[in-house]
């Protein structure tokens, strides 16, 4: 049961299965059942995972061999925490759309995303990478525009194009190291193991930089992201925000640092820059927000720039901080989101003015978002206490301005995210939600999943940890610029 | 030459069978020769690398692969003709028999290998055309078209046989081979006359296949041609002019590279962008296609400007790719005219609803032409990439990169329509005839086994 393909071949099998089912409710309980069974199929290989830096499960079957594309497949221990958690979250996010009377073809475009998403996370080769990294485009743009609300169509229009353009220079790039290996391979054994002159590498970098950069989104690239999340279904930006950024960051660990030292040496300082610029600037925006989903969709923003912060900073600390953030922020920003759906559909309303005191008629959920926010905040004894102090630690080490600047995250971070529970959840009740009800059933499922796992991974972090620190240790000691 | 013979002596009778009125019996006899050719291209395979008939064609693997595809295209668009035809005009019989001399006239243009049968296939292609564009007799725009196709087609076929003229002149030969020798035998004193030659039959070339900026017939005659005539004229007509731009460049003038890669280079970048930005601007989708065909010219001149190994079987896999999606995107248009009567994109509102199947056909033809991975597209479009990095040409991926992200907006405007936009005046069901389904499922399955298993095209050649 450790044959990495099955997990790459399940979900496209789970797509075809459900993409031609009508019934709302056996669809549902169907992708519920397929992902789960994903997720079982996850287990095995990380209690067969051996803690140490190797590629493990490897695969690598040819594929297109005139030229040279094999479609390798393996996992090391930065992959790892990343397959769990998509595997892990997709059941969570699927779960949470419960409420809503949606078809089989969602449920196709979710699983079908998440073969997508594994084939990014395990790919060994870079035209498989690509590929995946394409693929997983496809189902989320249907997903945001056909379920999505408002301006949908030119938001995701947007979105699409903004980061088809970023990714179609990344496909240049690859070519042209594949132009480069000796034995014309998209190896990612050869990509790394290329010396390639200094201006070279410095445009292998933007090349790179531009796709990550986009996806991920770094500041100044920011653009499609806060009308992209607003807009979509809760589904949608939850697998937007709690999975697909991740691509990103991945990529920079995997990709991009490996094959440019030389491009990061000489950007890197850049790139720094503008993650804390995007810290600042997301944080500042996130406060003065009126509606709630707009203010954590900027708020991860901020998130997601400490931990690109941290892994340019490329030591260990920033690193370890970066794997394990990627994960607690997954869980935090799928609980705020999953939070903020909930109250809109028992308030009708998202809009921080028409809410308030729901924490008296909603006392449940009032703890749940306690919970989450304290980890979103990164408070002790929560997930995000052990990731943003590895990273700050990480970044401190890289420069001590950029900590100073990026730590503001953490007060400004505590600024708006109080401010969200205090205007939702806190204060007079306002007239028109005098009759809801509290959260039960499936919604109560998944709160508590995502808080125990908040806890679970404040007080014991170890675990998670252990699992990439060879991996990042061995990727330090190679490649250091 | 098997299947030219075939061809030839298809045409007559159906020509003959229109004459005594036997209509049913035109597509089915019309689709068993056009069988028993692809027979003869199959059976001739790895056979022929030497030129035949005193040297007038060659039927090498190069030959064979761009004519079975011709063969193959031009079936399935007539397989979409069944009911077509007939609508438009009394005359069925006239149809299919132009159609066969035209590609007639591609498979000589495939296989040329001698300057005067590159000349005779050009012509007997065109000229077929000319009279099929302007087959709505009463129709306004068919007529314009027509006139247009006509008048610049002669004037670019003047140009061709100048430019053959003049290399005629400095070579005293008409053999393709024999003008290779003697580039070879003088690379120091090639006569001025050669490379006056050579730009003129380049102009020629660009003028068949649509290039910027000799691209402004194109939208007109695409747009006034009945659909299925434009589907065939960009599909079929352009496989078969770049097959001919492809032998001649890659055998003959190699050598002389550096004279012009650099009007190539600039053919291609204006050609790129004249195509994709005025593409972004179409309301109606055949305009749409008609400009973004000009686009994918530009795409398929890569592999000529940098000439090398994997340019055959890149031009190859792109022009399957190409083809079939232009083939899927013509035959979604037809079906949406019929129910709707515009050709606009607001005519593909809510099909995503009326007729899933057809929207997700027609999604992932536009997929495809977009270039995303898994389909053959994007194969097209890697393998082209590839073959221009072999030379460098970084600056040139960096605008096709630009363009590639223009062509995904504007392709995906029409999956915006079927899926995001509701209909003014209710739902039409748009239905879908038994020959449609048939050519969609083969055009679908082939575009993506290719996207996902491109050796079994990249390996042949």
């Amino acid at each position: 049961m450790d044959n990495l393909f099955i997990l790459l071949i399940l979900p496209i099998i789970s797509a075809l299965i459900l993409a031609f089912m009508k019934s709302s409710t056996i669809s549902k309980w169907t992708a519920l059942g397929l992902s789960l069974l994903q997720f079982l199929l996850t287990i095995p290989f990380l209690c067969q995972f051996v803690p140490d830096a190797a590629l493990q499960f490897e695969q690598s079957l040819p594929w297109i061999m005139s030229l040279g594309i094999h479609f390798h497949i393996g996992i090391d221990g930065i992959s790892l925490p990343l397959v769990l958690l998509t595997n892990g979250l997709i059941p969570l996010i699927v779960l949470s759309t419960f409420s809503k009377s949606l078809k089989g073809n969602f449920y196709a475009l979710v699983a079908f995303m998440q073969a997508g998403l594994l084939l990014v996370f395990t790919a060994l080769d870079a035209f498989t990478f690509y590929v995946g990294w394409e693929i997983a485009l496809i189902p989320i743009y249907f997903i945001c525009a056909l379920w999505g609300e408002g301006d949908r169509i030119k938001v995701n229009l947007k979105f699409f194009v903004y980061t088809f353009l970023g990714s179609i220079f990344m496909l240049v790039a690859i070519i042209y190291l594949y132009h480069q290996t000796p034995n014309n391979d998209f190896e990612w054994t050869s990509f790394t193991g290329l010396t390639l002159s200094d201006p070279t590498q410095r445009w292998i970098f933007w090349a790179f930089f531009l796709a990550f950069a986009i996806k991920i989104p770094l500041f100044p690239f920011h653009t499609w992201q806060p009308d992209t999340y607003t807009n979509a279904p809760a589904a949608g930006t939850m697998l937007l925000a709690g999975i697909m950024l991740k691509m990103g960051v991945y990529g920079l660990i995997r990709w991009l640092i490996p094959i440019a030292p030389l491009g990061v040496a000489a950007y890197g300082q850049l790139a720094l820059v503008l993650c804390v610029i995007g810290i600042i600037y997301a944080s500042v925006i996130a406060f003065k927000q009126q509606d709630a989903k707009r203010l954590i969709a900027y708020s991860s923003i901020a998130h997601v720039g400490l931990i690109s912060a941290g892994v340019f900073a490329w030591n260990q600390e920033g690193l370890q901080g970066a794997m394990m953030q990627m994960v607690n922020h997954g869980i935090s920003v799928i609980g705020l989101f999953f939070v903020i759906d909930i109250i809109e559909r028992k308030t009708q309303t998202r809009s921080l003015h028409d809410l308030g005191g729901l924490a008296s008629k909603m006392p449940k959920l009032a703890v749940f978002f306690l919970i989450i926010i304290m980890g979103a905040v990164g408070l002790p004894l929560t997930n995000g206490f052990v990731g943003e102090f590895l990273l700050l630690k990480g970044i401190f080490d890289y420069g001590a301005w950029f900590a100073v600047f990026g730590g503001l995250t953490l007060i400004l971070g505590a600024v708006y995210m109080l401010r969200l529970y205090q205007r939702t959840m806190l204060g007079e009740v306002a007239e028109q939600q005098a009759n809801i009800v509290d959260v039960e059933g499936y919604e109560l499922v998944v709160l508590t999943i995502i808080s125990i796992l908040i806890v679970y991974l404040g007080i014991f972090p170890n675990g998670l940890l252990s699992l990439s620190e060879a991996s990042v240790f061995q990727i330090l000691q190679e490649v250091k610029f | 030459m098997g299947a030219i013979i075939t061809l030839s002596l298809l045409g007559i009778l159906v020509l003959y069978l229109g004459l005594y009125k036997a209509k049913n019996a035109l597509l089915p006899v019309t689709l068993i020769g056009l069988v028993v050719a692809l027979g003869f291209e199959i059976t001739a395979w790895d056979k022929g690398t030497t030129p035949i008939y005193h040297g007038m064609v060659v039927f090498d693997n190069l030959a064979l692969s761009f004519s079975i595809l011709c063969i193959v295209i031009t079936g399935l668009i007539l397989l979409l003709s069944k009911e077509y035809f007939r609508a438009i005009s009394s005359n069925v019989a006239e149809y299919y028999t132009l159609m066969l001399f035209s590609l007639t006239g591609a498979l000589l243009v495939n296989s040329y290998h001698n300057f005067a049968m590159l000349f005779v296939g050009i012509e007997v292609m065109s000229v077929a055309l000319y009279i099929l564009v302007g087959i709505r007799k009463s129709d306004f725009n068919s007529n314009e078209a027509a006139l247009k196709y006509f008048l610049m087609g002669a004037f670019s076929t003047g140009f061709l046989l100048f430019g053959i003229t003049l290399l005629y002149g400095a070579t005293g030969t008409f053999d393709i081979t024999g003008v290779k020798e003697y580039v070879i035998s003088n690379p120091q004193t090639i006569s001025p006359l050669f490379y006056g030659g050579i730009l003129l039959v380049l102009v020629g070339l660009c003028f068949k296949i649509g290039a910027a900026p000799f691209h402004f017939w194109t939208p007109d005659v695409y747009d006034g041609a009945p659909i299925l005539i434009t589907s065939y004229m960009s599909t079929v007509v352009k496989v078969a002019s770049f097959a001919g731009f492809l032998r001649l460049f890659s055998y003959v003038f190699v050598p002389l590279h550096d004279y012009w890669t650099p009007v190539l280079l600039v053919i291609v970048i204006i050609t790129l962008f004249m195509g994709n930005i005025s593409a972004l601007m179409q309301t109606s989708f055949k305009r749409m296609l008609a400009y973004s065909s000009i686009a994918h010219a530009g795409y398929m001149l890569f592999a000529i400007v940098a000439i090398g190994v994997d340019s055959a079987s890149g031009i190859l896999t792109y022009a399957i790719a190409y083809s079939l999606a232009s083939v899927i995107a013509f035959g979604g248009l037809i079906l949406v005219k019929r129910a709707h009567g515009s050709d606009q994109f607001i005519a593909f509102n809510e099909l995503g609803k009326t007729n899933p199947l057809l929207a997700v056909t027609i999604t992932i033809a536009m997929l495809s032409l977009a270039g995303i991975p898994l389909t053959a597209g994007f194969i097209g479009k890697f393998m082209m990439f590839h073959v221009v990095m072999q030379d460098y040409k970084i600056v040139l991926l960096v605008l096709a990169a630009i363009n590639a992200a223009i062509g995904v907006f504007y392709y995906l405007r029409v999956v915006v329509h079927m899926y995001f936009k509701s209909a003014d005046e209710g739902a039409v069901k748009v239905s879908v005839p038994l020959n449609f389904k048939i050519v969609f499922i083969i055009a679908t399955l082939v575009t993506l086994l290719i996207g996902l298993y491109p050796d079994c095209i990249l390996s042949i050649l």
